[in-house]
């Protein structure tokens, strides 16, 4: 066992773990943050996509014993005081989903994209997903939604 | 995931004192995990090497890049230095995977796995890449030695990757469409010694294609690739690429790589 000590969504949070306890095993199953979602859980998929001290990660595929002292940004922690993001309101805009599975792991690696390019295009968002993969739509909304939001952040 | 015992390593030292026959190091964790999840690799100690400061950078002098083993893809695409020195390099990191993988992943946790399809491999031919460990200096060509095999021992770490400045290069693959592993992967570095024409995905492992380099020696352009003969002998057949048409695309795609340069 391991003692982590983190800050998840702003909130410092300790928590005693197994030693192959995942990033986002903790997340879901220590922390409730279920919003956190574990496809294919060997880094292929992107639906549990996480931010990292400002960087998105895939969270199945990092020990939480290895990000002791880290920041973590989950897709609960996108809100503020009750108001989506504008990457949150553009996919639901845009319907830039549909069963919305991998859609936390779209919006954050999305949200991550807009850091480092402001006005991506079309080309530049879909390279940039490549690690998110989606079964219902094709991609064409979510590239609309991540443009929608990028005139709007 | 079986368990193990997680050990974070403040230096060098402590690392291979930690090391055995059965643990592994970590450092981005890109393969290593998956692989123990899958069940495909379990280790009674996991020893994570990437709070040791001094493995992590890139140093350019006049004749070398260096990058430190735990240095991550998404530092050495986005480097100024390595995309002046060596832009080849820096486009070839910013190939692999994908953001997500880019941003933990790292240029000696790829090599040290050598992948029959991983990238690297191919950069440490080409451009003629001494392997520093704590222990000794490895030319590449003597470093990688079979499918997922290399001369590294179990108490060894790689600290850092030196690699020698071409006067031209290019790297240029073809992705499988899902991983982004190179179906095949040629890699072209022409130097004031000689060229080098590192190949990965083609074989078991990667490979300095002799021909190929003997070839563009006499004459460096792309339609000399043409009267080389590839042969598909001892290639990789899968699902995605027989062995005649991974044969066919290190031609394809060396002259790519030559015309590119």
């Amino acid at each position: 066992m391991k003692k982590v000590a983190l800050e998840v969504n702003g909130k410092k949070i300790t928590r005693e773990i197994s030693d192959h306890t995942t990033l986002s095993g903790l997340l879901r199953d220590k922390l409730n943050l279920t919003g956190t979602h574990i496809g294919c859980d060997t880094s292929q998929c992107g639906a549990c996509v996480v931010h990292v001290d400002g960087k998105s990660i895939k969270s199945c595929t990092a020990l939480a014993a290895d990000l002791d002292g880290s920041k973590v940004t989950t897709i609960e922690g996108l809100a503020t005081n009750g108001k989506l993001h504008p990457m949150q309101e553009a996919f639901k805009k845009m319907h830039g989903l549909q069963c919305g599975f991998c859609t936390p792991g779209m919006v954050m690696s999305a949200v991550d994209l807009l850091k480092n390019k402001k006005n991506p295009s079309d080309q530049e968002i879909r390279d940039w997903l490549e690690g998110n993969i989606c079964r219902c739509t094709g991609y064409h909304n979510i590239v609309a939604a991540v443009k929608e939001a990028a005139s709007k952040m | 995931m079986k368990t193990f015992n997680y050990h974070s390593a403040k230096d060098v030292k402590e690392a291979s004192k930690l090391a055995s026959s059965n643990s592994a190091f970590l450092a981005g964790g890109m393969t290593t995990i998956p692989s123990m999840k899958l069940g495909l690799a379990s280790y009674k100690d996991i020893i994570d090497i990437k709070r040791i400061k001094k493995l992590s950078g890139i140093k350019v002098s006049g004749k070398t890049v260096t990058i430190g083993a735990t240095t991550k893809h998404s530092e050495v695409a986005s480097s100024k230095d390595v995309k002046k020195a060596i832009p080849s390099l820096a486009a070839l990191a910013e190939g692999i995977g994908d953001p997500q993988v880019r941003n933990r992943g790292t240029i000696g946790g790829s090599i040290a796995n050598n992948d029959p399809a991983a990238d690297y491999p191919s950069a440490c031919i080409a451009l003629n890449a001494t392997i520093h460990t704590n222990n000794r200096s490895i030319d590449a060509e003597k470093f990688f030695r079979g499918m997922f095999e290399t001369c590294l021992k179990s108490t060894e770490v790689i600290e850092s990757i030196e690699f020698s400045i071409p006067q031209k290069s290019s790297y240029q693959k073809l992705p499988n469409p899902a991983s982004r592993y190179a179906i095949v992967g040629v890699y072209v570095a022409q130097h004031k010694t000689g060229i080098n024409v590192g190949v990965t995905g083609a074989k078991s492992c990667v490979y300095n294609d002799k021909d190929l380099a003997g070839a563009l020696t006499k004459n460096f352009s792309s339609s000399v690739i043409d009267s080389v003969k590839i042969s598909s002998s001892g290639m990789n057949s899968d699902i995605h690429a027989s062995s005649d048409y991974r044969a066919n695309m290190v031609k394809a795609f060396a002259k790519k790589a030559v015309d590119a340069c």
